[in-house]
């Protein structure tokens, strides 16, 4: 595991950068769904959820454990999640959107699972042996997750007219924070051109497919679109993240090194 | 609002050749929902290769008053207990 397949000219900072970058989502949008944990609206669903958070706080290491065996410098994955400021965190915006009702939890839930199971699905194919593996292994989860997200969104769009409501709203909502998915830069065009990761922009026709469909059945409206936030992914970020980030955080800061 | 779900009974088949086993119960509103409940709320750590969902009001039970004439055996007919049959060695366990 320790060698590096890598193509020689592969910038290993960039490399670094993409691991942070998926890594993040994974443990924001885990960190997120973990809140839902004795609140969610029924005891089935408050599991289903948990296990949902559990499965990407699972992958977060793996993402951060490699991040850090990438960089070189000794961090590890619990170093890398509790021990960075905001502005060093690349996730997208999306994933620190507040949960909301348990709709619009659900709602952001499938968006993403969209994405990230295509994310997932192509880096299945990477070039870098150590990222294949993992998105072999947490393809499976995904899978899953966007099973049960898909499920829900139609069932709950297209169920009384006050959950058909809510769903419209958190569609609305959440829309703008779509775009920044499929937005590339100069680090993305990089590990796409020596094969590593897919091109953002090469995801969103099988996303727009996914959404479409579940949407149609759930008679909801695809909004249009308009102007979509970003800068999750270069470390601007909404205030959001600094609340999540003063929980998440506030064990390792208050007591350094403390350990179960 | 879990009140207003019908109640499921889950069964599970632990292995292949195995039989389904009922692991517990769950409310769902319909029979898919209830799969992938029991998905969540019993297979996590490999329990199993196939889950089988019924709704708790569609079993009919025995009742408890009946456990006279139902499960004790008439222990005067000793032939149907057949425990005066010498088992080869090479048999085993039965």
């Amino acid at each position: 595991m320790a060698t590096a397949t890598l193509e020689p000219d592969v910038d290993q900072s960039a490399l670094f950068e993409f691991l942070l970058r998926i890594g993040d989502n994974a443990l924001i949008l885990g960190h997120r769904v973990s809140e839902w944990c004795g609140h969610a609206p029924a005891l089935e669903e408050d599991i289903a959820l948990a296990n949902t958070a559990l499965d990407l706080i699972g992958q977060t290491q793996l993402w951060l454990g490699l991040a850090g065996e990438v960089e070189g410098e000794g961090r590890s994955a619990d170093n890398l999640a509790y021990l960075r400021d905001g502005f060093e965190f690349r996730n997208i915006l999306l994933v620190e959107r507040p949960n909301g009702d348990y709709g619009k939890t659900l709602m952001r839930q499938f968006l993403f699972d969209a994405w990230h199971y295509l994310l997932l699905k192509a880096l299945k194919g990477s070039a870098e042996k150590r990222i294949a593996d993992i998105a072999e292994k947490t393809f499976k989860e995904v899978s899953y997750h966007l099973n049960r997200s898909r499920d829900l969104v139609i069932r709950l769009g297209d169920g009384s007219a006050e959950s058909h409501r809510r769903m419209q709203e958190a569609l609305d909502d959440l829309w703008p924070y779509t775009g920044e998915m499929f937005v590339g830069d100069t680090i993305d065009a990089a590990l796409a051109g020596a094969g590593i990761i897919p091109a953002p922009q090469s995801l969103k026709i099988g996303w727009d497919e996914i959404v479409a469909d579940a949407l149609s059945e759930s008679t909801l409206v695809k909004p249009a679109d308009g102007y979509m936030h970003k800068g999750g992914r270069r470390g601007v970020h909404t205030e959001h993240l600094g609340y999540i980030l003063s929980e998440l955080q506030f064990l390792q800061r208050a007591y350094p090194g403390a350990v179960w | 609002m879990s009140s207003e779900w019908p109640l499921w009974e889950v069964f599970i088949r632990g292995q292949h050749g195995l039989n389904h086993r009922h692991v517990g119960s769950l409310h769902a509103p319909d029979a898919e929902m209830a799969v992938n409940n029991a998905r969540d709320v019993y297979t996590r750590r490999n329990e199993g290769v196939s889950i089988w969902v019924v709704k708790s009001s569609e079993i009919t039970a025995s009742a408890p008053s009946e456990k006279g004439p139902l499960f004790e055996p008439s222990n005067s007919k000793v032939y149907r207990h057949p425990t005066f049959f010498d088992i080869p060695d090479e048999v085993g366990h039965m």
